[in-house]
C-alpha cells in the first residue's frame, strides 16, 4: 500500500547511509547491549529474551504433560525434591499449581508480549513508518530492562514459601482470596511484583509506540497508508495503555490485602472477591487481543508479500482491528460466566462477545481475498501465515461456542477452554510469531534461514500442536476440569495422546527451529536487501540486510 | 446400635464433624424400620457410606466420563438437554462448516493461484459488495444463534418453584458440605474416597465421595452455593451445572433431574493444593426413596414443622435449627441402622 518515490527507490536506499559515515558506528559491546538506545538492538534483546522465556515456559508445559501422561501422581514428588523441598504429597500438589501459574505468566508476559511488541514492534515499526528510531529511545531501554528483574522475581518466587509449598500456586489469574488469605509466604508477593514490573515495562513501551507512530511518520506516510503491522501495534499500544493500569491497581490491592490488612477482596471486611475478577478481566480480555493483534498485523504483511498483491480491503482490515480493540474492552465478564452474574448481565456479555466474531471474520476473509488472484509462493513465512489463518479460525469458532453463557456453564474451567485458548495463542499467536520470525530473519540478521528446515519446522510443529491440543476439546466435552494434576481414569486416553504424541512431535519441531536458527546464524546465505521480491513493498525492504545501525537519516518520502 | 461404635473403627478419612456428635434419634422415622439393621453386615467395621444398603451404584457412561469419549456427558435435566441440543445440533455443525469453508477456500486459493498457475497477480484490492456481504452474513448467523442462546440463559435462570428442595452447598479447602435447611438436615460433609476405597465401592477413582448429595428425581432442586475460605466451583457435567462457591456470597442455581442415578462432578475453580481432589457426587433418587433418605438423616419433610405452626413463614430458620440440634450426626444415620423400608434400584 505504500509506494516509494523514485529518488527513494529500493536500490538507491542502500546507499543513502553512505552519506554519513558516522551512521554505522556501533558503540562498544557493553554500551551497545546494556545501555542501548537503538530500537533494533533493543528489539533484538527483546527477541532473545522472549526465546529464552519461551524455552522456560515450554519446558514447564513439558513437565505438566509428562505428569498428565497417565492417571495418578508420578513425578511431582521427585520434582519438588529437586527444588529443595521434602517432597511431601502436599508439596507435590502445590508444585503442580506453581507449574500451571508459571507456564501461564511466562508465556503471556515474558514470551508472547515481549516478542510481538518489544521484539518485532521495536524492530519494524520505526522502519515501516520511515522513522530513524523510537520517539523515546532511553525509555525504550528502560522498558526492556524492567522485564529482566520481573522475570527474575517470578522465577525466584519458585524457591520461597507460597502456602503449603514453595512458589506461587494461584494460577496466572491470581484470584483472591486464594492469592491473599490462601497463600501465605513471600512467593505470591514476588509474583505480583513481577507483574507490576512487567506491566510498567509494557505501559512505557505503549507510550513510546503511540508517540512514535503519531509523530514520527515520514513525509507522505499518512495514517491510512501505514502498513497494517504498524496499525496493529498502534491499536495494541492503546489497549496496553488503557488495560494495564487496571491490572496494576488490582494487584496493588492484592498486595495491600496480603500485607497491610486492607480487605478490598475479603468479604469479611466488606470487600468482594468478585471485584478482583472484574478488575482482572477488564485487563485480561484486552490482554488476549494484545497478544494476537500484532500477529494479525504480521500475517497481513506476509500474506500480501507472498501473494504479490496489496492487502485486500486495507481500510476494513485496519478498522476491524480498531473495532476488535474497542469491543474487546466491553466483553470481559464472559470469563466470569459461572461466578453468579445476573441473567441480564450474562445475556449482555453473551451478545457482546459474539459481536467480536464479525470484525474477526472480516480479517479472515480479507486475508483469503488477498490471496485470491495473487501469484502465491509458499516460502516458510507464508506457510506459517496460512497455518495461522486456519488454526486461528478453529480457535475462533470455539470462542463463539464459549461466548454463549448458557453453554459455557458446562465448558467453563474445563479443557475445552484450554483447547480454545491454545488454538488462538499456541497455534494463533505463536504461528504468527514464527511467521514474522522467518519473514524478518533475513532482514534482522542479514542471513537467510534454511528453507528446508523452515518448512520441516512448520509441518512438524503444525502436526504436533494439533495432536497436542485438539484432543483437549474432547477432554473438555467429557468434563475434565483445568489445573488438575490427576484425573479420573476415563480421561487417560486423550491425555496420553496429547502427552506422548502431541508434545513430543511439537518438541521435535522446536528442535528443528533451533537447529535452523543456529545453522542460519552461523552459515546462512547472505540475505539481499529484499529477498522476497516485488510483493515486499514496505520500507524495511528498502534497507540493507541487516539495516544500518541508524537508518533514514534522510527521511524517505512516500507518495 | 450406638453411632460411636461405627465411628470408632473408621479407616477412611471421614468428615470433620466426626467427633462429638450427639447421639442420634429424634427423627420421626427413627422407628420406621429396624429390619435394615440386619442388612448391614459389619456395620461397625467400616465407614457409614460403605454400609449404606441403599447407596446407588453408578452406571458406566452416565454421570461420569467415558474412556476415550469425545462428546458431552449424557444430560439428565431438561435444561441440560436443551444446552446439549444447542451445542451439538446448532453450534457444532455451524463451527464445523465455517472451519471447513475457511480450510476449503485456503486450499483452493493455494492451488488455483500458486505462482506456477497464475504468474501475474491481479491488482484487485477492493470489492465493496463482497466486503459488505462478509460483514452482514456473520451478523445474521450470530443473530440466529442469539435467540436459542438467550432462551437457554432464560431457562437456566428460571426461579425455582415454591416446592423446590433447597440445599446449601459450601465449598471448603478441600471438601464439600451439603445442608438441607428445609428438611432440618444439618451439614453433611462430603470428601473424596481414596483410590482403594473407591475401587472397593466399584466407583471411579478421583470422582467417588463418601457422602453424596442426595436429591429427588423430578423435583426442582435449588442450590444455594457459598465458599468458606477461597473460591471453589460446584460443577456437575451431567446436570449442565456449574456455579462458583464464593466466600461472602450466596449464589443460586437450580436443576431438575429426570432420571435416578449417580452424577459425578469436580471442583472447577483453582482453590489450592487439593483442588483436583474434592469431587462432587449427586445421587438422584425417586421421591419416596429420597423421603426415606431424609428420614434416615433424621430430617423431616419440607414444611412439616411449619404445618404445625401455620403462622410461621416457611423461610424462617427456627424450625430448621431446632431440628438440626435435635437430630444430630449424619454418619450414624448413614450406617444403615434405621433405614426406611424402600429399596434402592
Amino acid at each position: 500500500m505504500t509506494t516509494i518515490t523514485a529518488d527513494n527507490a529500493p536500490a538507491g536506499h542502500e546507499h543513502l547511509q553512505e552519506y554519513d559515515h558516522g551512521a554505522d558506528h556501533k558503540p562498544s559491546f557493553f554500551a551497545r547491549w546494556f545501555m542501548s538506545t537503538n530500537h533494533k538492538d533493543i528489539g533484538t534483546l527483546y527477541l532473545i529474551f522472549a526465546i529464552f522465556a519461551g524455552v522456560v515456559g515450554g519446558a514447564i508445559s513439558g513437565l505438566m504433560r509428562i505428569e498428565l501422561n497417565q492417571p495418578g501422581i508420578q513425578h511431582l514428588v521427585l520434582w519438588s525434591q529437586f527444588l529443595g523441598e521434602e517432597g511431601s504429597l502436599t508439596q507435590a500438589k502445590h508444585l503442580w499449581n506453581v507449574l500451571v501459574t508459571a507456564h501461564g505468566l511466562i508465556m503471556v508476559f515474558f514470551m508472547v508480549m515481549p516478542a510481538m511488541i518489544g521484539g518485532f514492534g521495536n524492530w519494524f515499526v520505526p522502519i515501516m513508518i520511515g522513522a530513524p528510531d523510537m520517539a523515546f529511545p532511553r525509555m525504550n531501554n528502560v522498558s526492556f530492562w524492567l522485564l529482566v528483574p520481573a522475570f527474575i522475581l517470578l522465577l525466584g518466587s519458585t524457591f520461597v514459601p507460597g502456602g503449603l509449598g514453595n512458589g506461587a500456586g494461584t494460577g496466572w489469574t491470581v484470584y483472591a482470596p486464594l492469592s491473599t488469605a490462601g497463600s501465605a509466604g513471600p512467593a505470591v508477593d514476588m509474583a505480583i511484583l513481577a507483574l507490576h514490573l512487567a506491566g510498567a515495562s509494557s505501559i512505557l513501551g505503549a507510550i513510546n509506540f503511540i508517540t512514535t507512530i503519531f509523530n514520527m511518520r515520514a513525509p507522505g506516510m499518512t495514517i491510512n497508508k501505514m502498513p497494517l503491522f504498524v496499525w496493529s501495534v498502534l491499536v495494541t499500544a492503546f489497549l496496553l495503555l488503557l488495560a494495564l493500569p487496571v491490572l496494576a491497581a488490582a494487584i496493588t490491592m492484592l498486595l495491600t490485602d496480603r500485607n497491610f490488612g486492607t480487605t478490598f477482596f475479603d468479604a469479611a471486611g466488606g470487600g468482594d472477591p468478585i471485584l478482583y475478577q472484574h478488575l482482572f478481566w477488564f485487563f485480561g480480555h484486552p490482554e488476549v487481543y494484545i497478544m494476537i493483534l500484532p500477529g494479525f498485523g504480521m500475517v497481513s504483511q506476509i500474506i500480501s508479500t507472498f501473494s504479490k498483491k496489496p492487502i485486500f480491503g486495507y481500510l476494513g482490515m485496519a478498522y476491524a482491528m480498531v473495532a476488535i480493540g474497542v469491543v474487546g474492552f466491553v466483553v470481559w465478564a464472559h470469563h466470569m460466566f459461572t461466578t453468579g452474574l445476573s441473567v441480564n448481565l450474562k445475556m449482555y456479555f453473551t451478545a457482546a462477545t459474539m459481536v467480536i466474531a464479525v470484525p474477526t471474520g472480516i480479517k479472515i476473509f480479507s486475508w483469503i481475498a488477498t490471496m485470491w488472484g495473487g501469484s502465491l509462493t509458499f516460502k516458510t513465512p507464508m506457510m506459517w501465515a496460512i497455518g495461522f489463518i486456519f488454526m486461528f479460525t478453529v480457535g475462533g469458532v470455539t470462542g463463539v461456542v464459549l461466548a454463549n453463557g448458557g453453554v459455557d456453564t458446562y465448558m467453563q474451567d474445563t479443557y475445552y477452554v484450554v483447547a480454545h485458548f491454545h488454538y488462538v495463542l499456541s497455534l494463533g499467536a505463536v504461528f504468527s510469531l514464527f511467521a514474522g520470525f522467518y519473514y524478518w530473519f533475513p532482514k534482522m540478521s542479514g542471513k537467510m534461514y534454511n528453507e528446508f528446515l523452515g518448512q520441516l519446522h512448520f509441518w512438524v510443529f503444525f502436526i504436533g500442536v494439533n495432536v497436542l491440543f485438539f484432543p483437549m476439546h474432547f477432554l473438555g466435552q467429557q468434563g475434565m476440569p483445568r489445573r488438575y494434576p490427576d484425573y479420573a481414569d476415563a480421561y487417560a486416553h486423550w491425555n496420553q495422546i496429547a502427552s506422548t504424541w502431541g508434545y513430543s512431535i511439537m518438541l521435535a519441531g522446536m528442535l528443528i527451529f533451533f537447529v535452523n536458527l543456529i545453522w542460519s546464524l552461523a552459515a546462512g546465505r547472505k540475505a539481499a536487501a529484499n529477498p522476497w521480491g516485488e510483493g515486499a513493498t514496505t520500507l524495511e525492504w528498502t534497507l540493507s540486510s541487516p539495516p544500518p545501525f541508524h537508518q533514514f537519516e534522510q527521511l524517505p518520502k512516500i507518495a | 446400635m450406638p453411632a460411636t461404635a461405627a465411628l470408632g473403627a473408621v479407616t477412611a478419612p471421614l468428615p470433620a464433624a466426626a467427633g462429638g456428635a450427639p447421639e442420634t434419634t429424634v427423627s420421626p422415622a427413627a422407628t420406621a424400620s429396624d429390619a435394615a439393621q440386619a442388612n448391614a453386615p459389619g456395620a461397625d467395621a467400616a465407614p457409614g457410606y460403605a454400609n449404606d444398603p441403599f447407596r446407588l451404584k453408578p452406571v458406566d457412561g452416565v454421570g461420569q466420563p467415558t474412556p476415550g469419549g469425545i462428546d458431552f456427558q449424557p444430560q439428565v435435566t431438561d435444561n441440560g438437554a436443551y444446552a446439549y441440543w444447542m451445542s451439538n445440533s446448532i453450534l457444532l455443525p455451524l463451527i464445523t462448516v465455517i472451519s471447513l469453508l475457511v480450510l476449503g477456500l485456503l486450499l483452493w486459493v493455494m492451488f488455483r493461484y500458486r505462482a506456477a498457475a497464475n504468474p501475474v497477480p491481479s491488482k484487485t484490492s477492493h470489492n465493496t459488495f463482497i466486503e459488505i456481504l462478509w460483514t452482514l452474513i456473520p451478523v445474521f448467523i450470530l443473530l440466529a444463534i442469539a435467540y436459542p442462546s438467550l432462551s437457554l440463559l432464560a431457562a437456566q435462570y428460571k426461579p425455582a418453584p415454591k416446592d423446590a428442595v433447597t440445599i446449601k452447598v459450601t465449598g471448603y479447602q478441600w471438601y464439600w458440605g451439603y445442608e438441607y435447611p428445609d428438611n432440618g438436615i444439618p451439614e453433611i460433609i462430603s470428601k473424596m474416597l481414596p483410590p482403594e476405597e473407591a475401587a472397593k465401592m466399584g466407583e471411579p477413582r478421583q470422582l467417588a465421595v463418601d457422602n453424596r448429595m442426595v436429591v429427588p428425581v423430578g423435583k426442582t432442586v435449588k442450590l444455594l452455593i457459598t465458599g468458606s475460605d477461597v473460591i471453589h466451583s460446584f460443577a456437575v457435567p451431567a446436570l449442565w451445572t456449574k456455579l462458583d462457591a464464593v466466600p461472602g456470597r450466596l449464589n443460586e442455581t437450580t436443576f431438575k433431574i429426570n432420571k435416578p442415578g449417580v452424577y459425578y462432578g469436580q471442583c472447577s475453580e483453582l482453590c489450592g493444593v487439593d483442588h483436583g481432589f474434592m469431587p462432587i457426587a449427586v445421587e438422584a433418587l425417586p421421591q419416596a426413596q429420597f423421603d426415606a433418605w431424609v428420614a434416615r438423616q433424621g430430617g423431616h419433610r419440607a414444611g412439616a414443622k411449619d404445618l404445625a405452626k401455620p403462622d410461621v413463614p416457611a423461610e424462617t430458620a427456627p424450625s430448621g435449627e431446632a431440628a438440626a440440634t435435635a437430630v444430630g450426626d449424619d454418619h450414624a444415620n448413614n450406617s444403615g441402622e434405621r433405614a426406611a423400608p424402600a429399596t434402592a434400584q
